[in-house]
């Protein structure tokens, strides 16, 4: 429960900057267009459940639209086009993005339900930075370390999740652009707005007709995208079964394919950690974005001497959360992204209470409408439960102990996954014979769900291959 | 320093009028020799058993949780994005108004400055009788009768650093006359400082030690010990510092002595309030928390009342548990109070220099 004695008025954002229009079409080369079959679909803000805007929704002839108009943009424009000259492109691009980063944050907030102070000081800057960070590379590929001439792939098929929309979509773009590829993009059904700004966005930067193209719809539009011959490479970030079943659709063609998928983290407090720091560390782990977060630090395995320590300190630490409005500039925790979603997590959840996990939250009103799910923190959970081993992408911590080093590192790779880890320890030689044990693309020390485009990211086993950002990124969209 | 020297120093000023060291000021203790249980006042049981000597005391000052430089800066920097608006921010206002030690320590200091920032004190805005009074004058004790006469009759409190402020450089009972010297002279408040120097030589006894004759010293005047974290330097040293303060018997923690850059910042406060907060859950007293030096506009008052809302709790949130050590920042809240309430910003002229 918030301060009684210090209330913090509403604090709302204003949704004026933000012109929403009631229908959107198909970003195709260049321009927005009808779909050809004319299906549409709604796309709701689920913290009100308001229907925000009707979105087409792209049928195969759409898909193939888009993919020849990439196609003949790579050959013509994109792919001759000095490096140079791309660079000065994804430098516009960034700068704008910046210059409209209020529209961009106020927009990601209502289609998604993240809170504001995330999509203003997490995604957009990070946008931004992405698209600044591989300018930069377009003209130095040579340099990368992928061989003198490393030449672009082609077309880029790539479909992004709801979690971060504008963020993934800035990850996957950026540096497939830089090297020259051109893109058919894939926005998530329940967050296509925000890559629909950026195709404006990119029409104002005068970007070439067919280097990007914006589709939208469901899972349909995505495989019709991922089974089209002239897609030269697929990159998808979503769900570890969806990521199988495009794996098994690519498997003997020569389409590349990179995938970014699920993870159950584990987020290790060992006894000597700065501890209010590492509590923060496990509330932005796991609370960060609803939990909506494939590196998400779901499995905390704290230390047994100082479990109760550090789960105490973490219940009144929850206390302070502000739960609601994802438009108020004070809201830490916002809506969960849809009822679908909601569904999974309760699932989830109540299989928690059903093997014996003690569940707790804080006091925290709901609000009547929208999709919403407190923060919880699961204690006297066995490695065994569901709840240990299974993703559930919200804001649902599980409490594991352990005794020694050895033992922390045993339980962290007892997953199916392998995106990340987090480490809190004051002592620096432990950090480094962790990093070297843990199976995790990512091992963040004293730290949590950071992110910075010159940093490679992506997982093992089954959360996927491949890496996004840094100069690894690169190699992704280069025939080396 | 050690306690060869400092019976030195205390020799030829023994009998002296100005400086009357009390007969029951503990003796400097050497380093690892026994502290003086019969001192471990404002500390139950388990907190005198820390203090019982410098090995225990160094092992448990060693042993308190560090804290992440990086971590706890992100902290303080995501909570200084609150918005506090509206009826929330007005009460803010007020609430830190009434959580002002309005500050004069100046070489150049008169009566006449000290009766002046008196009057501002007890009405900071004549023109509107529902301004809260500040919580108290702080000044040097040799001005502290002048601000005990001006202040008669109001609920503010009159402060006096002590202890040789600001550097802190003198022997115990030079530093004990000083206190002596505030509180006779009618100090409610007294604002003592730290041996930065023991501190950073690692002997936590001797800060210890000091403390707690200062505390005794003081009597029933409530006792701030001002850390000068500018000069310790570190959070981890904040934070040992605050522990040690409080086995003194501090009644507050202060950051600074605003003679020193950085004083105040809001990682600092965080980790003091994070201190405070731990010390009181673990069973000792609910210690106070003053921020000094730099804080000049309302918009950093409220961040740290966000900071202490969201780090220690409601029970922090009172002029008897959180102070500004502040002169400029007065004038902003009482212009912000009045743009909030009328809509218009008043002129610096509408308010009165001091």
């Amino acid at each position: 429960m918030a301060s009684t004695r210090f209330p913090y008025a509403p604090a709302p954002e204003s949704r004026a900057v933000v012109t929403l229009r009631p229908s959107y079409g198909l970003f195709v080369n260049g321009e927005f267009v009808e779909p050809s079959d004319g299906a549409m679909f709604e796309t709701v803000d689920p913290s009100s459940e308001e229907v925000l805007a009707e979105v087409a929704s792209a049928g195969p002839v759409d898909v193939d639209r888009a993919v020849t108009a990439a196609s003949r943009a790579q050959q013509e424009v994109w792919g001759p086009m000095p490096g140079k000259e791309r660079a000065k492109y994804l430098y516009r691009i960034a700068r704008l993005v910046q210059e409209r980063s209020r529209e961009l944050a106020v927009l990601e907030s209502l289609d998604n339900g993240k809170p504001i102070r995330e999509s203003r000081d997490v995604d957009v800057p990070l946008v931004a930075a992405h698209f600044f960070y591989y300018a930069g590379w377009a003209d130095k590929l040579s340099y990368a370390g992928l061989g003198p001439a490393p030449r672009p792939l082609g077309v880029a098929g790539q479909i992004v999740p709801w979690n971060f929309p504008l963020l993934m979509a800035a990850w996957k773009l950026a540096p497939a652009l830089a090297t020259g590829n051109t893109c058919v993009l894939k926005p998530a059904e329940t967050t296509p707005l925000s890559a629909l700004l950026l195709a404006e966005i990119l029409q104002q930067a005068e970007l070439p007709p067919g280097v990007v193209n914006v589709v939208t719809g469901a899972g349909a539009t995505g495989a019709a995208l991922v089974e089209h011959p002239r897609v030269d490479k697929i990159a998808f970030t979503g769900s570890t079964e969806v990521g199988k079943a495009i794996q098994r659709r690519l498997a003997g063609t020569t389409r590349r394919l990179t995938l970014e998928l699920g993870g159950k983290a584990a987020n290790i407090v060992f006894e000597d950690a700065a501890i209010s720091q590492a509590v923060e560390g496990i509330v932005n782990g796991i609370f960060f974005n609803q939990g909506h977060v494939c590196c998400a630090g779901s499995r905390l395995l704290v230390q047994e001497s100082v479990a109760d320590t550090v789960v105490d300190a973490l219940k009144s630490r929850l206390e302070t959360l502000r739960l609601g409005d994802p438009l108020d500039k004070n809201t830490d925790i916002g809506a969960i992204n849809s009822s679908r979603q909601l569904d999974k997590i309760r699932e989830l959840a109540g299989s928690g209470d059903a093997e014996g996990a003690t569940r707790w939250s804080p006091e925290c009103v709901l609000p009547d409408r929208g999709y919403w799910f407190p923060p919880t923190v699961f204690t006297d959970v066995a490695p065994a439960h569901r709840i240990a081993r299974e993703e559930i992408f919200g804001p649902v911590l599980s409490v594991l102990t352990f005794r020694t080093p050895d033992e922390a590192v045993a339980k962290a790779n007892n997953t199916t996954y392998g995106l990340s880890a987090g480490v809190w320890t004051e002592k620096g030689s432990r950090i480094l014979w962790m990093a070297q044990h843990l199976r995790a693309g990512v091992v963040w020390a004293n730290t949590f769900n950071r992110f910075d485009p010159t940093s490679p990211f992506g997982g093992y086993r089954e959360s996927g291959f491949g890496r996004e950002g840094g100069r690894h990124g690169l190699e992704a969209y280069l025939d080396a | 320093m050690n306690a060869d020297s400092q019976e030195q120093v205390v020799k030829p000023t023994t009998g002296s009028a100005a400086v009357r060291p009390p007969p029951d000021v503990p003796r400097r203790v050497e380093p690892s020799g026994p502290l003086p249980a019969s001192v471990a006042a404002g500390a139950d049981g388990a907190m005198a058993e820390v203090a019982r000597s410098e090995t225990t005391l160094r092992r448990f000052l060693a042993g308190l949780a560090g804290v992440d430089q990086v971590g706890a800066e992100a902290r303080a920097a995501a909570l200084a994005t609150r918005s506090v608006k509206a009826g929330s921010k007005l009460w803010a206002i007020d609430t830190a108004i009434s959580m002002v030690d309005l500050t004069t320590l100046e070489g150049a200091d008169t009566p006449g400055k000290v009766a002046a920032l008196c009057g501002k004190a007890r009405r900071p805005d004549p023109s509107d009788t529902q301004v809260p009074a500040v919580a108290a004058v702080c000044v040097y004790p040799d001005l502290v009768a002048t601000a005990r006469r001006s202040l008669a009759g109001s609920t503010v409190a009159v402060a006096s650093v002590a202890t040789a402020f600001p550097s802190g450089r003198a022997s115990l009972s030079v530093k004990i006359a000083d206190v002596r010297d505030a509180v006779d002279a009618g100090a409610d408040e007294v604002d003592m400082v730290i041996d930065r120097g023991a501190f950073l030589s690692g002997r936590y006894g001797v800060v210890l030690d000091e403390v707690r004759a200062v505390k005794q010293a003081c009597g029933t005047a409530h006792l701030k010990v001002i850390l000068e974290t500018g000069e310790l330097a570190t959070y981890d040293n904040v934070r040992r510092a605050s522990w040690l303060a409080m086995l003194g018997g501090a009644d507050f923690v202060k950051t600074s002595t605003g003679k020193v850059s950085p004083a105040s910042t809001l990682p600092v406060a965080l980790v003091m309030l994070e201190a405070v907060r731990d010390f009181s859950r673990s069973g000792g007293q609910q210690v106070g928390v003053k921020v000094a030096g730099g804080i000049r506009s309302t918009k950093d008052a409220i961040r740290y009342l966000v900071l202490v809302s969201e780090t220690a709790g409601d029970a922090w949130l009172d002029a008897s548990m959180f102070r500004f050590g502040a002169s400029s920042l007065l004038n902003d809240l009482l212009m912000q109070r009045s743009k909030q309430r009328s809509g218009a910003y008043a002129g610096s002229d509408d308010y009165s220099l001091e």
